[in-house]
């Protein structure tokens, strides 16, 4: 009885440090021991990576980078992964970017990826930057992207590039890829794709996962990643593991630790109700 | 002037945005690209609204020495730190925002790390939550449970170990049973910003211009 | 030599904002005020760079035509600024931000309807009985989960009634929903963390390969 009694104690007061520890624990054994999983795909990011896959050499891709440093670990091995899979195709891509904080690393990836496939810039890929505004320069690119950038990044004039000579607006580009920490993805959807029949793909935070899903179920996006997971089924795809897989086995750990402290959670909490139960039955008597 | 003039100036640009959606072609083409512009730029203005209320609040702390008045210190430091780098980055490169450059070498030492750490702290935080307050208290808090459950393990390698289906089920429940509800408070939220934007143009909440 | 500069200054950092774990800390303040710091000037940057340089100033440098009225944004942003002097000028800043609430109230009606209500209704609008039983069961959930939930909005008030019944369903779907989001939300955090371990002990202290 003491026993059982000294055990419920213990699963209804757990020091929160602990879980603290536990957590910590979980996510560096894998990483420190190179613990690699394998994935299985997703019917949603199959359709994102056959999106891309069944577009022809020359077609534009436009990326958007709509993250910062905070869903970097989610949102960075999307980009790369995708980089990767329309350079090999000898795909084109203008990368531009809403969130303020997010542009820097989204130059970084696309300069380190356009490196591996030995792009030129100006030829295949150009990075047009950051424009604020956002609503507004989604539907003015609808009319003419030159509306917004006159120049890319670094001040030179669009159409000293030879990859923008004859792209003018959403007409000229493929796909719209969105890579989303926020509400800009909505945008993306209801602002480009309702308004100028834009195909869509979306790169999403697990936080901004589960309401991205009716855009899919509609048509209005075709293909969905979602956290670092999708991230992982893209890098299989295409056969080049990245962060996303190589952080994996840290995932999944970590969620059976949580749902571990979930049940244990439960157990005192149903434990708990059993034992008031029976003393106010003890107490009636 | 104080009232009238930007009630007005709602309703017309809202009005603008509106009708050129119907009639794309002049003269409400060509007006609202112009509009559009005009409020891309005002719009990157209002950040700076933030930066400056920022300056305000940490100049008062450090002039009244309040307590803690010398983290206000930490804050010019890293104000002035990324600000000098900055203009640095502009004299010297056509975009300060590449890698190789002064501005990015601080993004890279103190931005990235600092941001992603506060987020990654959640990490723990929410590990917490679930054992403290996840509960299947009632019927409602037990589809809330089990829903989350499937969908945090049969999204990871974990799942499939477990139960090979787990996966498809938490992708039916992420394609179809959470779908539709989530569709309906998307709805919900939709109508409500529609009413409220036309009360807007409309004039009838005037509330931001308080 | 800058790198390891570098990569030791982003690690100490790390671990100062870890230092929270163990509660609020002067090590946690200093960084946390280091970072809104940092921000701040780094939009300061932003906003000269994107909006008044790339925006404004070239344009009117290279003489484009109709470059001039920019001169009206130009304006409306600085009034902006207005609202922290005294009530008898900061008035003026509602002209700007009547400017920016007027379209973003157009775009949110023009967006939502066709964006969003509609396509999403349209949707919804799925057929039960077709040859797949599997087609029809997901359909089924698709539009009762879409249907009832919205019923909970608009008549959950009303106690006995049928309508209520519904809106009832609706709760649980709804719960399903969030207990997804939350599943989801899970995953989003853990993956920080992973990112900010692999640092530390990737690039780090160099025990694993950094990924």
């Amino acid at each position: 009885m003491e026993n059982k009694k000294d055990f419920l104690d213990w699963i209804t007061s757990i020091d929160r440090k602990f879980i603290f520890a536990i957590i910590a624990i979980v996510v560096l054994i894998p990483i420190l021991l190179g613990i690699q999983e394998e994935v299985q795909i997703s019917p949603s990011v199959n359709s994102a990576y056959r999106t891309i896959e069944n577009l022809d050499s020359n077609d534009v891709v436009l990326i958007s980078i709509d993250y910062d440093p905070a869903s970097m670990p989610e949102l960075q091995p999307m980009l790369k992964a995708m980089l990767r899979h329309a350079f090999r195709k000898d795909v084109k891509v203008i990368m531009m970017c809403f969130w303020p904080l997010g542009l820097p690393i989204g130059t970084q990836g696309l300069e380190q990826v356009a490196a591996e496939y030995s792009k030129a810039y100006g030829k295949d890929y150009v990075n047009i930057g950051y424009r604020p505004g956002d609503r507004a320069v989604m539907v003015e690119m609808g009319r003419e992207i030159r509306h917004f950038f006159r120049t890319d990044v670094s001040d030179v004039p669009l159409d000293s590039f030879p990859l923008m000579k004859d792209i003018h607006n959403y007409n000229d580009i493929s796909l719209v890829v969105g890579l989303e920490a926020g509400i800009y993805g909505d945008y993306w959807v209801q602002y480009v794709g309702s308004r100028y029949n834009q195909r869509i793909i979306l790169g999403v935070t697990g936080v901004m996962a589960t309401q991205t899903y009716p855009y899919l179920q509609s048509g209005q996006i075709e293909g969905l990643i979602g956290g670092l997971k999708g991230a992982a089924e893209y890098e299989t795809l295409i056969g080049t593991p990245g962060f996303g897989l190589t952080g994996m086995a840290a995932q999944s750990w970590a969620h059976v630790a949580i749902v571990v402290f979930i049940i244990i959670g439960n157990i005192g909490y149903f434990l708990t109700r059993r034992r008031e139960k029976r003393f106010r039955v003890e107490g009636r008597r | 002037m104080k009232k009238q003039v930007p009630l007005l100036i709602t309703f017309l640009t809202g009005f603008i945005v509106i009708v050129s959606f119907f009639v794309p072609h002049r003269p409400f083409g060509i007006l609202e690209t112009q509009v559009l512009t005009w409020y891309a730029i005002i719009f990157g203005f209002t950040m700076l609204i933030g930066v400056d209320s920022l300056i305000r609040l940490h100049v008062r702390k450090t002039q009244r020495r309040k307590k803690g008045w010398w983290y206000s210190i930490v804050f010019f430091a890293g104000f002035l730190y990324c600000f000098v780098t900055g203009v640095i980055s502009l004299i010297r490169t056509s975009n300060p925002f590449s890698p190789g450059t002064v501005f990015f070498y601080g993004y890279r030492t103190i931005l990235i790390p600092l941001q992603s750490t506060m987020f990654a702290l959640l990490a723990f935080f929410i590990a917490s939550a679930s054992y403290r307050a996840f509960r299947a208290r009632n019927i409602d808090a037990t589809f809330l449970l089990i829903a989350a459950v499937i969908v945090m393990i049969g999204r990871v390698p974990a799942g499939y170990k477990l139960w090979p289906r787990l996966p498809e089920v938490a992708n039916w429940i992420l394609n179809v049973l959470q779908m539709g509800p989530m569709r309906g408070v998307m709805i919900g939220i939709a109508l409500g910003a529609v009413a409220m934007s036309l009360r807007l143009i409309l004039g009838i909440e005037r509330t931001y211009l308080t | 030599m800058l790198e390891t500069i570098s990569v030791w200054i982003a690690g100490g950092l790390t671990l100062c904002i870890f230092s929270f774990l163990y509660g609020d800390n002067p090590i946690y303040k200093f960084a946390e005020h280091l970072y809104v710091g940092f921000s701040a000037a780094y939009w300061l940057i932003y906003v000269w760079h994107f909006t008044i340089k790339q925006m404004v100033i070239n344009p009117i440098v290279a003489g484009e035509s109709g470059a001039w009225l920019l001169i009206i944004p130009l304006f409306f942003g600085v009034i902006m600024l207005s609202r922290w002097l005294p009530e008898r000028y900061s008035w003026i800043s509602r002209w700007s931000i009547a400017f920016t609430v007027g379209i973003g109230a157009g775009m949110v009606i023009i967006g939502q309807v066709q964006g969003y209500i509609l396509p999403q209704l349209k949707a919804t609008l799925l057929p039960l009985a077709t040859g797949s039983w599997k087609t029809n069961i997901d359909n089924f959930f698709i539009v009762i989960g879409t249907v009832t939930t919205l019923t909970y909005f608009y008549f959950s008030r009303r106690e006995k009634s049928t309508m209520s019944k519904f809106s009832r369903i609706g709760t649980a779907f709804i719960m399903i929903a969030f207990g997804a989001a939350f599943g989801y939300t899970v995953m989003a955090r853990i993956s920080l963390l992973i990112g900010r371990m692999s640092f530390l002990f990737g690039n780090w202290f160099r025990i694993v390969k950094p990924l």
